[in-house]
């Protein structure tokens, strides 16, 4: 017996999924960072213009923040170091921002007699402008250490000048590092950006802020219910994380508002939790109805068992692999829309190799459906093998364009753009192929012949060549899942094997010819095996649906949706 | 006074009687090549070639077992090697109850890999498997009580032709999907391995190979005459009419359920059987054996020799794999386009596979000479 073929019990798209999202997240924080500088050299532009602007007491002007700055250079010990910061930090002026940074990095250069340099690449920095000192005098400069607890003290302190940054994404940032610390050293700096702020959502955000702070450090049992209940609306993890650390050292009548607090929090978390859920079954069923719907029409509407539906999948997938490959080469602007050329590609090239197997093959087998279940299995084995010679047997590489990657999140919910797009692509096909079966004068055809051979043929439809459409069809259909699929599957000569036995599965579940049956049997399927997983763990969730299914059958020998008849026997 | 009716009927075909033959004289061959014949000489049967002969008789086996449930029943398992596994993971338990101490860490009780997984004690369904009686019951058992719980719910609502060929591949994905995860407590992905000794007798030593092919060799003759004489019965008809016309049958007053049940629960306990003769010559049992691809392979050497014949079967398996071992040797890129032609050539122009090849070249070659024969008849009138 053949243990050439290795069976993967697991599908490996995930973990490639996830790497690549947090790949995107880094990449998102990395581009903050330079936003943020882009954003302090404007304010260094328009420095005096804004202070003639705003003649703000909290706004230091430049002269009195140097002024701070050049204390660093006096500054023994953390301690002292820690008071100059916070010293910065009252001023909540952004011109020390700057500095900051460079102090939590390490590069802050000093000489006793007030000279501050940032030190970078080897050039020697102003601390307020960042533009290089020429002439800098570089003898005897010593860095100003630095330690954990100190680094959150400047974090703090840059959140709070955050906090009346000019970028709402900035401001917004803020808020959500002072919910998560309860700083109570940023509750002065928060109230006054409170008072600016003209975002109602980042308002929003900025008044949960200040109900952390509050929550932990005032005294008045009435503005720490108010807390309560405001940290309570926000209803999400970080809230829960607040709450549960709040009721730990809490008492009395506070503890249990605390506490019911909690419990509406984690109410409302499972309501996402199963959200999030129900959409991870939703993103499997489309998968399984993508990978099914061709087989559909081939076993459903044909009664054809095409063992080698699985590789029309697999076809498409080395289809688009081969697109974007010349697209590479030739015209690397196209990417974006490698996708939408591979679609057509893998429909004919999946469909052709289809018509072929019809033609050659399975129109001398019908009526005979256990031989052509052989039949085709061989016609797979050759398939498998033939792309495992031309394109070698390890996993070829097919990118997403920029509009398949990266996620988006849903209140507490996390969506991928591949699923989402995989989701709607599947709905789509089912649309497309109920207008094609039932809209049609081909689809006419079809089901007339389906219904009843002899009588469609004595009606003048050419049979064989209505056959060979449909199986042609088919096969075209799961050269599209393919195109589909290669984004979240890897694309290797066995990625048919392991669509095959749950594409027979969805559609034995849903009832043979009606797509109807494919749909819900798969989104059916999807949900209850993500359902399943919490519990179960993945492998014992899919056994168990694999046993479902067995006994399914028993009770209801034609699946979901059974076609009515009369006859003994089908 | 039963048991020789039951070999006169089973002997009745002249296939079977030269199959029986040929395979006696394999078994008392074989031992002789390899011992008796010293190792210069070019009928010196080399010694890896003993297990390698043993593993094709298991095939031959286990494709003689899905033969009585497709050839005469109609029913398609694409399940069988999850049979044929269960037979092997029962060998096998027994096999790694016999290591013993000698296990990498040593322990006298809990097979390595339990040691590995941080198993405190032996789990309950491995008791017992320190007996060999007891695992020789479990071999035939436990696929025949899956066999039998599967085909009476399966047989009872009437799933019957593709449905039930893919449910039995459901059932056979899920087995293997069981077996791989470690919680199980059958060793995971790495399966059973490292056997030491059966029955007292070392486990790779040239003597238990060659003792473990000819007791293979006896087996499989053994489930020939037995399967050749349920079909020649009147049960063997029964099940042809079922397979036939199963609504006719169900008219006429038999329970084709139950028909249906006695030859799928026989097959499976053979198949079983073959995979426990199959482990310990192979070394290793391992999830991949539950494979669905595994089961499909052993419907097409079923195919090649002849469905139906009985004979053709064992033909079929131990011609597929010699060529495969051939294959893999000589050109192992191409054994999957040789595999799948096979399975497409076999389908078109061999539905009766070799065996059906010659019944049918006799058949027309009878009716030329009968029509001659009518011929010259006609003639001399």
């Amino acid at each position: 017996m053949t243990h050439e073929i290795v069976h993967r019990p697991y599908p490996r798209g995930r973990n490639r999924n996830s790497s690549r999202t947090r790949a995107v997240a880094i990449e998102g924080r990395c581009g903050e960072g330079r936003r943020v500088q882009a954003l302090l050299a404007a304010f260094c532009a328009f420095l005096v213009f804004l202070f003639l602007m705003f003649a703000n007491a909290a706004h230091a002007d430049e002269a009195s923040v140097r002024a701070i700055i050049s204390k660093f250079a006096d500054a023994k010990g953390f301690s002292q170091v820690e008071k100059v910061i916070d010293e910065l930090a009252a001023t909540g002026d952004p011109l020390a921002v700057r500095t900051l940074n460079a102090l939590n990095d390490g590069k802050l250069q000093v000489k006793r007699g007030g000279t501050v340099y940032i030190e970078e690449n080897g050039k020697f920095l102003d601390p307020i402008t960042g533009e290089p000192v020429d002439g800098a005098d570089t003898s005897g400069l010593d860095k100003v250490k630095i330690k954990n607890s100190l680094r959150r003290t400047i974090s703090a302190a840059l959140s709070g000048m955050t906090l009346m940054a000019k970028d709402p994404a900035i401001r917004s940032q803020a808020a959500s590092t002072i919910f998560d610390s309860s700083d109570a050293s940023q509750l002065e700096a928060l109230e006054k950006a409170l008072a600016a702020e003209t975002v109602p959502s980042i308002r929003e955000q900025m008044e949960e802020a200040k109900a952390s702070i509050q929550l932990f450090n005032s005294k008045d049992p009435a503005e720490v219910s108010t807390a309560l209940g405001t940290i309570k609306a926000r209803g999400d993890r970080a809230a829960l994380a607040l709450l549960s650390k709040y009721a730990a050292s809490a008492d009395g009548e506070l503890k249990e508002q605390a506490d019911a607090a909690i419990s509406s929090v984690e109410e409302t978390l499972s309501m996402w939790e199963a959200g999030q859920n129900v959409w991870y079954g939703i993103s499997l069923g489309s998968v399984l109805f993508l990978a099914a719907i061709g087989l559909a029409i081939t076993f459903g509407v044909m009664g054809v068992i095409n063992m080698a539906h699985g590789e029309m999948v697999m076809l498409g997938a080395y289809t688009t692999f081969v697109v974007q490959e010349l697209i590479r080469t030739s015209a690397p602007g196209l990417f974006e829309y490698s996708l939408l050329i591979a679609l057509p590609m893998a429909f004919l090239v999946a469909g052709g190799v289809g018509l072929l197997m019809e033609r050659s093959i399975i129109r001398f087998l019908y009526g005979r459906p256990l031989e052509t279940l052989l039949a085709t299995w061989g016609v797979s084995l050759i398939l498998q093998q033939a792309v495992r010679t031309i394109f070698g047997p390890t996993n070829r590489e097919v990118g997403n364009p920029d509009w398949m990657s990266g996620a988006f999140t849903l209140g507490e919910m996390s969506l991928t753009w591949n699923r989402v797009w995989i989701v709607c692509f599947s709905l789509a096909m089912f649309v497309a192929l109920q207008f094609v079966l039932k809209k049609t004068y081909f689809g006419l055809q079809m089901r007339a012949v389906t219904q009843n051979r002899r009588m469609a043929s004595s009606m003048a439809i050419r049979t064989p060549w209505v056959d060979a459409m449909t199986f042609a069809l088919g096969s075209g259909i799961a050269g599209l899942a393919g195109v589909a699929l290669s984004q979240i599957d890897n694309v290797s000569p066995n990625l048919g094997q392991s669509y095959i036995i749950d594409s027979f599965m969805v559609v034995v579940f849903g009832g043979v010819g009606n797509l109807w049956g494919t749909l819900i049997g798969a989104f059916t399927l999807g949900i209850a095996n993500k359902f399943l997983e919490p519990y179960a763990g993945a492998v014992l969730g899919k056994i168990l649906v694999l046993v479902f299914i067995i006994l399914f059958i028993q009770r209801r020998p034609r699946g979901l949706f059974a076609q009515k008849g009369r006859a003994v026997e089908a | 006074m039963i048991f020789g009716h039951f070999l006169k009927q089973g002997l009745a075909s002249r296939y079977v009687q030269v199959a029986v033959l040929i395979l006696l004289a394999v078994a008392v061959m074989v031992p002789v090549l390899n011992l008796a014949v010293p190792p210069g000489n070019p009928f010196h049967l080399p010694d890896h070639w003993v297990p390698l002969l043993g593993k094709y008789l298991c095939y031959a086996m286990l494709a003689l077992a899905l033969d009585l449930v497709w050839g005469f029943c109609g029913i398609l398992s694409l399940g069988h090697a999850a049979f044929f596994a269960l037979g092997g993971y029962a060998m096998g338990m027994y096999l790694m109850r016999q290591i013993g101490s000698r296990g990498v860490y040593g322990n006298p009780v809990l097979p390595d890999f339990m040691v590995f997984l941080n198993y405190k004690e032996l789990p309950w369904f491995w008791y017992g498997f320190d007996n060999f009686w007891f695992a020789a019951l479990m071999v035939v058992a436990v696929p025949s009580l899956l066999a039998f719980v599967f085909g009476w719910l399966a047989f009872r609502s009437r799933v019957a032709g593709v449905y039930l060929s893919i449910i039995t591949q459901a059932m056979t994905y899920a087995l293997l999907l069981a077996f791989f995860r470690n919680d199980m407590g059958f060793g995971g992905n790495n399966g059973l391995t490292d056997f030491k000794e059966i029955i007292g007798f070392d486990v790779s030593a040239g003597s238990t190979r060659l003792g473990l092919f000819v007791a293979t060799a006896l087996f499989l003759i053994a489930s020939l005459v037995i399967i050749s004489s349920v079909v020649a019965s009147k049960y063997g008809k029964i099940l042809v009419a079922v397979r036939d016309a199963e609504p006719r049958t169900r008219f006429i007053g038999y329970r084709p359920e139950n028909v249906k049940l006695f030859a799928f629960v026989l097959s499976a306990a053979i198949a079983g059987i073959a995979g426990a003769l199959y482990v310990p010559q192979v070394g290793i049992i391992n999830p991949g054996e539950f494979a669905p691809a595994n089961s499909i392979e052993v419907v097409v050497w079923t195919a090649v020799g002849g469905r139906g014949t009985l004979v053709g079967p064992i033909l079929g398996a131990i011609l597929v794999n010699a060529g495969k071992s051939w294959f893999t040797g000589v050109l192992p890129e191409f054994w999957l386009f040789a595999l799948g032609g096979l399975f497409i050539f076999v389908t078109l122009f061999l539905p009766k596979g070799i065996l059906g090849l010659i019944g049918q070249v006799k058949a027309s070659a009878r009716a030329r000479r009968e029509k001659r024969a009518a011929e010259q008849q006609v003639l001399a009138e």
